[in-house]
Formats: structure tokens, sequence, C-alpha cells
């Protein structure tokens, strides 16, 4: 059996099924790991409440896991504290941003937005700040849809939570 | 009622109404006026489906007899739901849907902003975790209000003739029975009464912004907290359920 470190490394290396550019632990999903005799149970936070993609991860952690005879695994959800975009490393951040997704700004930057103050946002692409948002809510509930009024590019922006 | 029974029934009220209003909500899928709305409504749907399931687990395991919460949202009749009357209406036109989820978010709001100070650790962590979702919710509900109010005079008319028909469901948001006196004394929820003045003089100012007018309208209908709803509930719940009526644990 392994140690709660070395699994822990392991799932480390998982790509979030979203956005696989960045691991399940640099977005902060990831908590930790607790072992005993032969039993491993992995707790993780999910970024939203109804996100499809805890079912992927759940499989992906047993997935990765398997070649290293650990079977008896659970995943376990945990809720509180829950889950911000404060936790994605700073690392992780720009690799959003050349994947082109504009990263979260601080948490407490974005509370003006939920009060409907527009907000300050650079384009992933040419880094303007001339962008306009088209929708509160993108192709997954974690991004909004901006477009660039300068290089004319719509991108997504992963939004403060 | 003991304490355990009142808060199992406390946790089927919130997580029906999760539930069912995230199942009305996705039916706009594909079908919303344009494509961000599409993926806005089914976006905000996978949000209230995704809390009923930390809920209705919840409720499950404080209930005690081996049920797991699909068992909660498949096998229960139509009079064990306790989901507001509000939120199983039907979608209607697009301001209906918008006025249906500005009254509820409004409420919800005020409401899991109460939870999330609760004495019973796992509503306050999946309130925590909500409120934070119900932010993003009331903001999209609110500027739509102003947006069809404030529109064109279809848009307006339209917007106005939704107010008057859900205004009818919004006492019982704040209904209260023996569960709430119960939950209330343990410090586990709120009282409802307290909330309703703030929710009043929320939904005020953005109807008077939105150039529409407040309902006067003092007919308010109720039932859901004995289980008894309108003719719609029916309807969710048979197709919501025939899968596992028809194939008992079914698995896929
Ligand atoms: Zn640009």
């Amino acid at each position: 059996m392994l140690t709660e470190k070395e699994i822990y490394d392991i799932l480390s290396e998982i790509p979030d099924p979203e956005i696989p550019v960045i691991t399940i632990k640099d977005l902060g999903i990831l908590q930790r790991v607790e072992v005993s005799e032969n039993s491993c149970i992995v707790f993780i936070t999910p970024t939203y409440s109804g996100c499809p993609a805890m079912k992927m991860i759940e499989d992906q952690i047993k997935e990765a896991l398997a070649p290293h005879q650990i079977t008896n695994i659970s995943v376990k959800l945990i809720y509180s504290p829950a889950w911000t975009t404060d936790w994605i490393s700073t690392e992780a951040k720009e690799k959003l941003r050349t994947y082109g997704i504009a990263p979260p700004q601080h948490s407490s930057v974005d509370k003006g937005s939920i009060l409907g103050k527009p907000k300050e946002l650079k384009c992933p692409q040419c880094n303007s700040k001339n962008t306009q948002m088209i929708s509160q809510f993108g192709s997954t509930a974690c991004k909004s849809l901006y477009k660039c009024l300068d290089c004319k590019e719509p991108f997504d922006y992963f939004k403060c939570i | 009622m003991t304490k355990q029974e009142a808060l199992f029934s406390y946790c089927l009220r919130l997580g029906d109404n999760s539930l069912i209003l995230g199942h009305r909500l996705s039916e706009w899928s594909s079908k919303a006026p344009i494509i961000e709305e599409d993926l806005a409504l089914t976006n905000m749907a996978l949000d209230l489906i995704g809390r009923s399931v930390a809920i209705l687990k919840y409720a499950a395991e404080v209930e005690g007899k081996g049920h797991t919460e699909d068992d909660l949202a498949y096998r229960r009749p139509e009079r064990k739901f306790y989901n507001n009357l509000l939120v199983e209406q039907p979608n209607g036109d697009f301001a209906v849907t918008i006025v249906r989820q500005f009254f509820n978010s409004t409420f919800e709001y005020l409401l899991y902003e109460e939870l999330m100070k609760s004495k019973d650790e796992t509503l306050a962590g999946i309130a925590a975790k909500t409120i934070k979702e119900i932010k993003y919710h009331l903001r999209h509900a609110t500027d739509w209000m102003l947006r069809l109010g404030d529109g064109t005079p279809e848009s307006h008319l339209r917007a106005q003739k939704a107010l008057n028909d859900m205004w009818m469901f919004t006492d019982e948001l704040f209904e209260m029975n023996e569960v709430d006196e119960i939950l209330i004394k343990e410090g586990i929820t709120v009282d409802l009464n307290m909330l309703k003045a703030n929710w009043s003089k929320k939904i005020n100012e953005v109807i008077l912004e939105s150039t529409l007018t407040v309902p006067t309208s003092t007919f308010m209908q109720t039932g859901s907290r004995q289980g008894i709803h309108s003719e719609y509930l029916g309807y969710i719940i048979a197709e919501m359920q025939y899968l596992q009526r028809a194939y008992p644990n079914a698995k896929w």
C-alpha cells in the first residue's frame, strides 16, 4: 500500500476534465487523502454544486490508483469550507491565460460585479482592457462569456466565487 | 415531532425546492430565446440539482433508514414533496420564468445567508457553498427584470402579467409550521417572518426600477407544507420518476 503522500502525488497529476491544461490540484479541488488498512478515502471539493465534472474526476481518481492495487477507494465531496477561486495557484492562473481563458481576479475584486458594476477585464489574447461581457453564464457554470472589442475575439472568463 | 423528524422534513423542503426548480429550468434546454440564455438557464438548473443532491443526501442520513438521495428523489410520491408551489409552476413564456426566478432567488438569497449561521454544520456548509451561486442567479433575474420591464411595450406587458400571475404564490415562501418552530429553537433555521420585510423591500425596489407595478392582490395560494400541490407537480414527478418506477434500480 502506498502512503498518503504518494497517493496524493499521483492524484496531483490528474488534469481537470474541462480545462486539461491545469490539474485538479492546481484548481484546489483535490484536498487530502486518508489511508487505513487497505482502503483509501480521497476528499475533493466541488467547484460548483452541480459541476458535472465531479463524477468524471471521481472515475479518474479510481483509474489513476488502479495500477497500484488500490481498489477500495471512496471519493468524498466536502462542501465546507466552500471552494473559492482564490485557491487556484498563481502558476495555474498563468496557464489559464495562455490557454485563452481570462483567469479569475481575487474574489474581493469581484464583489462589485455581483452588485452589477462593470469590471475591467484583460483580453487573454491581446491584453486589451477594452472588453465586454456577452453572457454571465458561459460554456460551463464556472465561466462567463466575454468579447474583446480590439482583437474581436470572444473569450471565457473564469468567474470569481 | 422530534428534532430529527423536523430536520428531515426541513431538508426535504430545501432539497425539493432545488430539485423541482432545477427540473423546471432544465426544460428550457435547447428552447431558450437566445443561446446565452439557454446556457444560463441550464447552468442554473445544474447548480440547483447539485444543491438538491447535497441536501437530499443529508436528509437521507438524518432519516437513518438506509435510503440514498436517489431514493428520496425518485421513489417519493407527490404528497410527500414539500417544495413551494412557486417553483413547480410551468415555465410559461420567458417573462414567467424570469419572475419566478426573481421571486425565488431573492428569497433564497435571504434564507441561505441566514442558514450560513445555522448551528447545523452540514446545512451551514451547504449554505456557504450555495450562496455564491445564488448571487449569480439573483443578478441574472434582476438584470432581466429591468430589461423586460423597461424594454419594449410587449416585454413590459408580459413581465407585468407574469408578476400578477406569480404573485399569489409568494406568501407561501414565508409560511412556517411545527418543523420551523422546533428548528428555530435549536438555532438550526431562521424565523421566516423576519425575512419577509426585507424580501418585500428588495423586490419592490427592482419592480419599481423596472417601471412595473407591484401587484396588490391579497389572494394567496398555499398548501405545500402539508404536501398539497398544484396540478403541475404530478406531471413533473411522472416524468422525473418514470424510469426508476418502470425499471427499479436501473443504472447506466
Ligand atoms: Zn483582444
